[in-house]
């Protein structure tokens, strides 16, 4: 187990970089702390499985440096670090038994065989395998298989961390839960770093305390789940966290107050000085109210979701999701919107731009 | 209520049609010849399993026969893998990955005759370019119209050389489709080369490699053109292998009614040892 530290990380996939665009991580400073349970969170092409690749070292970056508990590892091969990894689609050894495919990482590392059948049924009992351990691993359901090859990463007690690459891809739905919660078990019965890749927002909040968000090769921003939900840093953090996503409404700013098609709308605190080229207002559909006065708004369509209902409303161009619990209005129908003060949030160029006011403290 | 439509067997006649004269027919020619004795003028003598039992005792048969599984069985242990080897020594992304295809799927273009003269030519002793460095720059005696083991060293090579492509191709589409994981996976669990050649490479190419093995054994086995070309059997009846030797017995001897007992012999054995292959090879799916 160790802290990992990355070091200005640069990685492009050209061998001669000009432009940021040629760049798949643009600058990564980031250190995950010993036994975390973090996620990164991002849409496909943002970066991520590349920043995996460069912490399991199957891939070297272009610039920087990682280092496991101080010691630079930038250029050490896969085993030399001693990480494990679980793929997207689940690797396991098909000709041989459950049993020997646990005991592979263990046998390889010359581990004396009363330690590999120790930890290999430690392991095994855990990911509640141990009925099928004698089973042949090819004949496994895909479930079953990524449970083995979780299992791979990790039945050695020494890894520094062990990293998951959206492994629940190819699962059922209905085990994809049972499987995420056993992934939550697991990091808290043996206490080691884990980083979970996914572009799905349920399994990183579910299974993380610390979420790293990317976008196009970029931190956007590390938080907990509740940070990420409550306080977005950027707008695509609350655009793609949160179903829907948060809502955005350019907006002009004039002594200090937020103007948004001539009205003036409240904000949690203060804008932070400076200059942009566009200005937006951030807020969540869960804190946007239906009331007697407020913004102009027409309803365009009302889907219930079934613990709430979504109401989609049209400002002009712009588009306004409101949660209710009850009393959904008609479609068409002209409604006036209210934004939670404390939850209304400005952002320039797409950072957050205004400090947090009492209410939100 | 459910409709008869009898004309449905129309659809169904033009495959029978080929099946009958592309395989029944003939087939069924060669039975009738095996079972009778014929001296030509469409005469036929009932014989029974007379040819069955004659060829079947005949030490000419056992002795065919007994190159025909040496000359497979040699091919086989060097061609599956020598190919295997190639297949993995070639690489699996670029420029070179065409030219490498093409280089490799060259020599299975080549008639099967002009395969059999090229290395008659090139292994002649004294104008043939192996033949004559052979012979006269090292100073080895190597002429395989003379010396068996000359031949047979010969037609093995040739063999390896006109047919280890098509292992190589098979294996290597069997590599291919190895996703990277399984290799990144085997790095990170520590594996060694072995191992990952062992438990990724070998078990992903079985399919691949079975009907590798299967084709060869099958093609090896009926294999006449290119030793009838390169060595005609010789010297004397050393590389003389089973379908030299049935067709010496039925064009050259014209013995219709043992000739045709022998190629169901042939056949026989051809098909039980490809389904003791295939059987052996894919017992392990079926669990």
């Amino acid at each position: 187990m160790a802290k990992i530290t990355l070091s200005k990380l640069r990685h492009s996939y050209y061998p001669d970089p000009k432009t940021p665009e040629d760049y798949a991580l643009k600058m990564i400073d980031l250190d995950w702390n010993d036994g975390g349970a973090y996620a990164l969170l991002g849409p496909s092409g943002c970066g991520k499985s590349t920043l995996l690749n460069i912490i399991s070292g199957l891939l070297v970056p272009s610039e920087g440096r990682i280092l496991f508990d101080e010691r630079d590892v930038t250029e050490l091969a896969p085993t030399e670090r001693n990480i494990a990894q679980v793929f997207q689609f689940p690797v396991i050894y098909d000709t041989m038994s459950v049993r020997n495919n646990l005991a592979f990482p263990l046998r390889n590392r010359g581990v004396d065989e009363a330690t590999v059948a120790r930890r290999v049924a430690e392991i095994a009992e855990m990911l509640e395998v141990t009925d099928i351990l004698d089973r042949k691993a090819a004949a496994l359901s895909p479930d079953n298989k990524q449970k083995v090859s979780m299992g791979r990463g990790l039945v050695r007690d020494d890894v520094n961390v062990v990293m998951f690459d959206e492994p629940l891809t190819v699962i059922d739905p209905h085990l994809k839960w049972k499987l995420r919660s056993k992934l939550k078990e697991l990091h808290q019965r043996v206490r080691a770093t884990m980083i979970y890749v996914t572009h799905d927002q349920t399994e990183a909040l579910t299974f993380a305390d610390q979420v790293v968000v990317m976008q196009d090769g970029e931190i956007v921003q590390i938080g907990t789940p509740v940070d990420l939900f409550e306080r977005p840093a950027h707008t695509f953090v609350g655009h793609f966290i949160g179903s829907p996503g948060m809502n955005i409404l350019p907006c002009e700013t004039q002594n200090g107050a937020a103007m948004f098609r001539g009205q003036q709308i409240a904000l949690e605190g203060d804008i932070v000085p400076g200059e942009g080229k566009r200005t937006e207002i951030g807020v969540r559909p869960e804190f946007v109210t239906l009331a007697e006065s407020g913004v102009e708004a027409v309803v365009r369509k009302v889907s219930d979701v079934g613990r709430h209902i979504v109401v989609e409303t049209v400002i002009g161009e712009d588009r306004v999701a409101a949660i209710v619990k009850e009393n959904a209005p008609a479609m068409g129908e002209t409604v006036h919107l209210n934004f939670r003060p404390d939850r209304t949030r400005l952002y320039r160029d797409g950072w957050l731009a205004t400090t947090a006011g009492e209410a939100a403290q | 209520m459910k409709t008869e439509n009898q004309r449905a067997w129309l659809l169904v006649l033009p495959v029978l049609v080929l099946v009958a004269f592309n395989a029944l027919i003939p087939m069924m020619t060669v039975v009738n010849y095996s079972v009778q004795e014929t001296f030509g003028d469409n005469l036929f003598f009932w014989q029974g399993l007379d040819w069955y039992e004659q060829i079947l005792r005949s030490e000419r048969f056992h002795a065919a026969l007994g190159r025909q599984f040496l000359f497979t069985g040699l091919i086989l242990v060097i061609e599956v893998p020598l190919g295997i080897a190639i297949a993995l020594s070639m690489p699996r992304q670029g420029l070179w990955v065409p030219v490498c295809l093409v280089l490799m799927a060259l020599p299975m273009l080549i008639p099967w005759n002009v395969v059999g003269a090229m290395w008659n030519i090139f292994t002649l002793p004294d104008i043939g370019l192996l033949g004559y460095f052979l012979n006269h720059t090292l100073g080895i005696n190597y002429d395989m119209t003379q010396d068996p083991l000359a031949a047979w060293i010969t037609i093995v090579t040739m063999d390896v050389w006109h047919w280890t492509s098509l292992v190589v191709l098979l294996a290597y589409a069997g590599l291919v489709s190895i996703p990277d994981a399984y290799y990144q996976a085997a790095k990170i669990d520590g594996a060694s080369n072995w191992a990952v050649f062992r438990f990724i490479q070998l078990p992903k190419m079985k399919t691949v490699l079975t009907i590798a093995i299967l084709l060869r054994f099958m093609d090896s086995f009926n294999i006449y053109t290119e030793p009838f070309v390169l060595t005609g059997g010789g010297p004397g009846n050393s590389t003389t292998l089973l379908s030299i030797d049935l067709v010496k017995m039925a064009l050259g001897q014209f013995d219709l009614g043992p000739a045709a007992a022998m190629s169901l012999i042939y056949f026989a054995i051809t098909l039980g040892v490809s389904w003791l292959f295939y059987t052996l090879m894919t017992k392990d799916d079926l669990n």
